[in-house]
Order: C-alpha cells, then structure tokens, then sequence
C-alpha cells in the first residue's frame, strides 16, 4: 500500500451560512506518486475540493489531513508549500514582470536564496520545455506557454503535490496537448503526485484513478476503463463522453463486439484488428 | 495587437549608461535638476551641456527618440525664450522693430532659460530611455527602504507598480477586444459630437472594469496559493548592485559639479 498525502474525512462545505452546500460529506485519499483525476460538470464542487486541499478554503464540517497536517490557520504556509496549483487563466496567475521572474516569484515568498533560485529556475524552465523564453514578458506568450510557465513555477518549490484545476480550459487543442504531455512527463520525471481537475473526458485518460462529482457528492470512484464503461449515466449527470467512446458504443449496438472499452482511438483500431483476425 | 508594444519610453541596449545600476542614474539625474540652476555663465552651461550630451552618445539612443521626447516641450522652450527675448530690458539694444526693442540682455537670458530646460528634459528622458520600468521600480523600492522604519508600505508599494507594469499589456489587448466587439454591436467610437463619443466610452470601460475586478481576485488567490504573505522574509531575484562602472560615473559627475562651482559667476 502507497503512503496517503492527502486524506479527506466527512468534508463539508459552503460559501456562507444560508448558502447550500457545496460538499456533501466527501472522503477520499490521494496516495503518493499517484495521478488522480477529479472530473464533474459546472458547480459539482470539483474546484472547491481544489481550494480546499491548498488553505485558500477551509471545511465547515470534517478534516482534511495532508502529509500528516491538518489544514488550519497555522499549517497552511507549509502546506502550501507541498501543495502546488495551476489555475484556469492563464493571464490571471501570472505575476511576474518576465518568465524568470514569474517563476521565482513562488521562491522568493519562502525566501530561497538568490543563486538557488537561478539554478532551479533553468531546471523548471527546461523541464517544460520554456527555457529559451526565460526573458519574455506575459503578452508575447500563448496560452498555453503561460500555463507552462505555471507549471515550472509550482514545479520550482519542489511540491509533493500538483493540483491542475481546469488547467487546460481555456486553452485551444494545441495547447491542451502540450500541456497534457507536459505534466505526465513532469510527473515521470519528479516524485509526484498529480491531481488533475476538469470536465472534460478526454483527459481522464492517462489518470490512474478517476473520482466523479456530482452535486458535492462523490458520485463513483474507479479506474478510467470502469468510468467509460458508464457512459449512460455519465451523460445523465451532464458530463461529455468521448467520441471513440459512443463510437465503441455504436459498433456493440451494431454486432461488433469489441472486447475491451477502448480509452483512445488507438485502442479502438486495435480493438477491431483483433476482432477481425479472430473472424 | 502590435506585439512590438514596448511600455514606457525604454529603447533596448547594451550601452554603459543601459548597464548603469538604476539608483546611479536617478542619484546622478536627482542632482543634475538642482545644480542645473546654478550654471550662470558660458562656461558652466558648457560644462553641463558637455556631461548631458556625451551621456547621450555614450547611450547611444537613436537620435529620433530623443526628439520624440522632447516634441511635448518644444512649445515650452521656445516660448520662454520668446518671452525673455521680449520683456528683459538689459545690456544694449540691438535690433528695433519699431514699437519693440531688443536688448542683449534678453537674448542671452532667453537662450540661458532654454538651454536649462532643454538639459532638464534631455537628462531626465535619458533616464526613461535607457531604464526599464521594472529597473526604476526596484531602484526605487530599494531607495526608499529606510522608509519602512516609519512603517511606509515600501514593499507593497513596488509590488503594486510592478504588478501594473505587467498588466498594462493585457489590458490594453482588453480594450482592444472589447471596442472591437462593442463595435461589431454598432458603437461608434470615432465620429460624431464630442459628447456623443464621451458616451460611447461607457460600453467600453464598463465591461473593462468588470474584468479587471475579476483578474485582480484571482490573481491574489494565486499569488496566496504560491505562498505570498507579505515583504517579511521574502528574497529576491532581480539584484542591483554597485559596481566600478557606477562609481567611474560617480566620479565624472562630481568632476562635473566641481568644475561648475568653480567657473559659475558669483
């Protein structure tokens, strides 16, 4: 069994005392080195779970523990920073006059000292693959170009967990996939654990676990395959399944059964090949 | 958008003066104001004249953005010059127009006058021109750091210009955008009566503000969660330092001054 990092016990959660509640009772644990996807449509509480983890919110009602803490008024400065966020816009997280100073500007809250901060600002940055961008300012860059400055810069105080909260929303398909392929390679590369926020189907993929919310209850917890396996009820609960997926769907309706539920159109070919080398 | 769009005035380089620490060049330019007001005769305002313009080719700014900066002031100068041309009654008469005559006195007064405002824009532009306005923002947060003793807000101060510079852009390409799709909604931003182009800025600025609130909150729960609690014990990246370069031009200017104080009339 792989150590818990974070754990949620009987967490519930609201805005203000005459608003409804956001969270409803929710317990999970995320393990190390683990990636976690949380997917959920518009206001099912996927991005309070977010907030919640990081001490920018705290629960009404039960206790979230991260590497041992609680979260509280006292803990959140060393919680913060084990846990790392990228946020939705681009343009709203980005603090720093150029790329360099943006990623340092995580460091020089905790006070790294200056020639440290210079040799992991060239490790982050090349790690995403930015490095030759080190003195651009914000508006030269892409959307998802900033994201990966944001990355670099969670990745420069050396987090034991990455929170991306619908990171890759506001980005176009080009930038989505940088992205993607950015943070699993990042993950490869450091000891950590990710947790992934969206709704989009699509990217729950490579997850290894995936937690569905639905109306601030954990509606299923499972493996990607498993989920796409429900793709009536996912769309019941107003989520968008992937093509391959209905596709797959369409195939069994018709007499082609395919054995596994494929996760990409790879799968899918290679689904088909396999039935047709069999007939 | 252009993407060439440079904030401020700052013209790229690799010159001395671009590599000179920000609080030299303020220091040095904070002085020249004042003992510019000392020059009184054709020695000390060549001394003057001599240090403003070699920094100006040591610098070497294209000449054109040095008179771009000047255009705004152009009016001032030549108008003080006309004014002392017209109203010092001193010296000789040497030519007259009938009604007016014009004195010696005058003429030099009015070039004297002009020449010190043309030294007081040129000196001050240089520093604009060669100075990021993230280099000014550091200078002058590192040069009003003794203020923090009377508890003045130094730190926060500087992040809040720094923050600024960085969102001017994004902004602007903002406001692009919306008087774009104002437009396409059938705003007319560019003719019609004054009053009536005043009013079509509301639909404009509106939105602009709305978003700008927006960005402004989640940015500091960014910042929060990147672990931002105050100046206290907060490093920083961008260094300025000292170095032999400084105290060369320390040195030059103090000659500078010396040599005006010991020509000037008394």
């Amino acid at each position: 069994m792989r150590k818990k990092i974070i754990e949620f016990r009987n967490v519930s959660f609201r805005y203000g005392d005459e608003q409804p509640w956001v969270l409803r009772n929710v317990s999970f644990d995320v393990y190390e080195k683990e990636w976690l996807a949380i997917i959920g449509h518009n206001g099912s509480g996927k991005s309070t779970i977010a907030k919640l983890m990081n001490g920018l919110l705290f629960p009404q009602e039960g206790e979230i523990i991260i590497d041992g803490q609680q979260v509280n008024d006292e803990s959140i400065w060393s919680i913060r920073r084990d846990v790392g966020m990228v946020f939705q816009n681009p343009d709203n997280q980005f603090v720093g006059t150029t790329v360099q100073d943006d990623v340092a500007f995580g460091m020089e809250n905790r006070g790294i000292p200056r020639e440290e901060m210079i040799k992991r600002i060239n490790e982050t940055l090349s790690a995403v693959g930015m490095q030759e961008y080190h003195m651009t300012e914000p508006h030269r860059l892409s959307g998802g170009q900033k994201q990966r400055v944001a990355i670099a810069s969670v990745l420069a105080i050396s987090p034991k967990v990455l929170i991306l909260d619908e990171a890759t929303a506001m980005l176009d398909p080009k930038g989505r996939t940088e992205i993607m392929s950015t943070v699993s390679e990042v993950q490869d590369k450091n000891d950590l654990s990710l947790i992934t926020i969206t709704h989009d189907l699509h990217e729950v993929v490579q997850a290894e676990r995936v937690i569905v919310m639905n109306n601030g209850e954990i509606w299923d917890e499972a493996v990607p395959r498993e989920i796409f396996a429900k793709k009536d009820e996912l769309r019941k609960i107003g989520l968008d399944v992937p093509f391959v997926t209905i596709l797959a769907d369409e195939l069994n309706a018709a007499g082609i059964n395919i054995e596994r539920e494929p996760l990409n159109q790879e799968e899918l070919l290679e689904g088909l090949w396999t039935l047709h080398s069999r007939t | 958008m252009n993407n060439s769009m440079i904030i401020g005035q700052y013209v790229p380089g690799n010159s001395l003066i671009h590599r000179l620490d920000p609080r030299t060049k303020i220091t040095i330019i904070f002085f020249f104001v004042f003992i510019v007001f000392f020059a009184n005769n054709l020695v000390s305002y060549t001394i003057l004249t001599v240090f403003a313009l070699s920094s100006m080719f040591i610098s070497r700014v294209p000449i054109r953005f040095i008179l771009k900066g000047l255009t705004p002031v152009w009016f001032l100068i030549v108008f003080t010059f006309i004014l002392h041309l017209f109203v010092t009654k001193e010296g000789t008469v040497f030519f007259d127009l009938y009604l007016f005559q014009f004195y010696t006195g005058g003429l030099i007064q009015g070039i004297a006058i002009s020449m010190r405002f043309f030294l007081l824009i040129l000196m001050t532009s240089m520093l604009t021109l060669t100075t990021t306005p993230i280099e000014i923002t550091d200078a002058i947060e590192d040069m009003l750091h003794p203020l923090k003793k009377v508890k003045f807000p130094v730190h926060e101060l500087a992040l809040m210009m720094s923050i600024s510079l960085r969102f001017i852009p994004t902004l602007m390409q903002e406001t692009d955008k919306i008087s774009k799709a104002q437009a396409s909604r059938g705003v007319d931003f560019r003719t019609g009566p004054i009053k009536e182009r005043a009013k079509a800025v509301v639909p404009l600025l509106v939105p602009l503000f709305v978003s700008a609130f927006k960005r402004a909150e989640e940015l500091a729960m960014a910042m929060e969660a990147r672990g931002y609690q105050g100046g206290e014990g907060r490093t920083k990246l961008r260094e300025l330092k000292i170095e032999k370069r400084d105290i060369l031009v320390y040195l030059l200017f103090a000659c500078a001054i010396a040599g005006l104080f010991l020509t000037r009339n008394y």
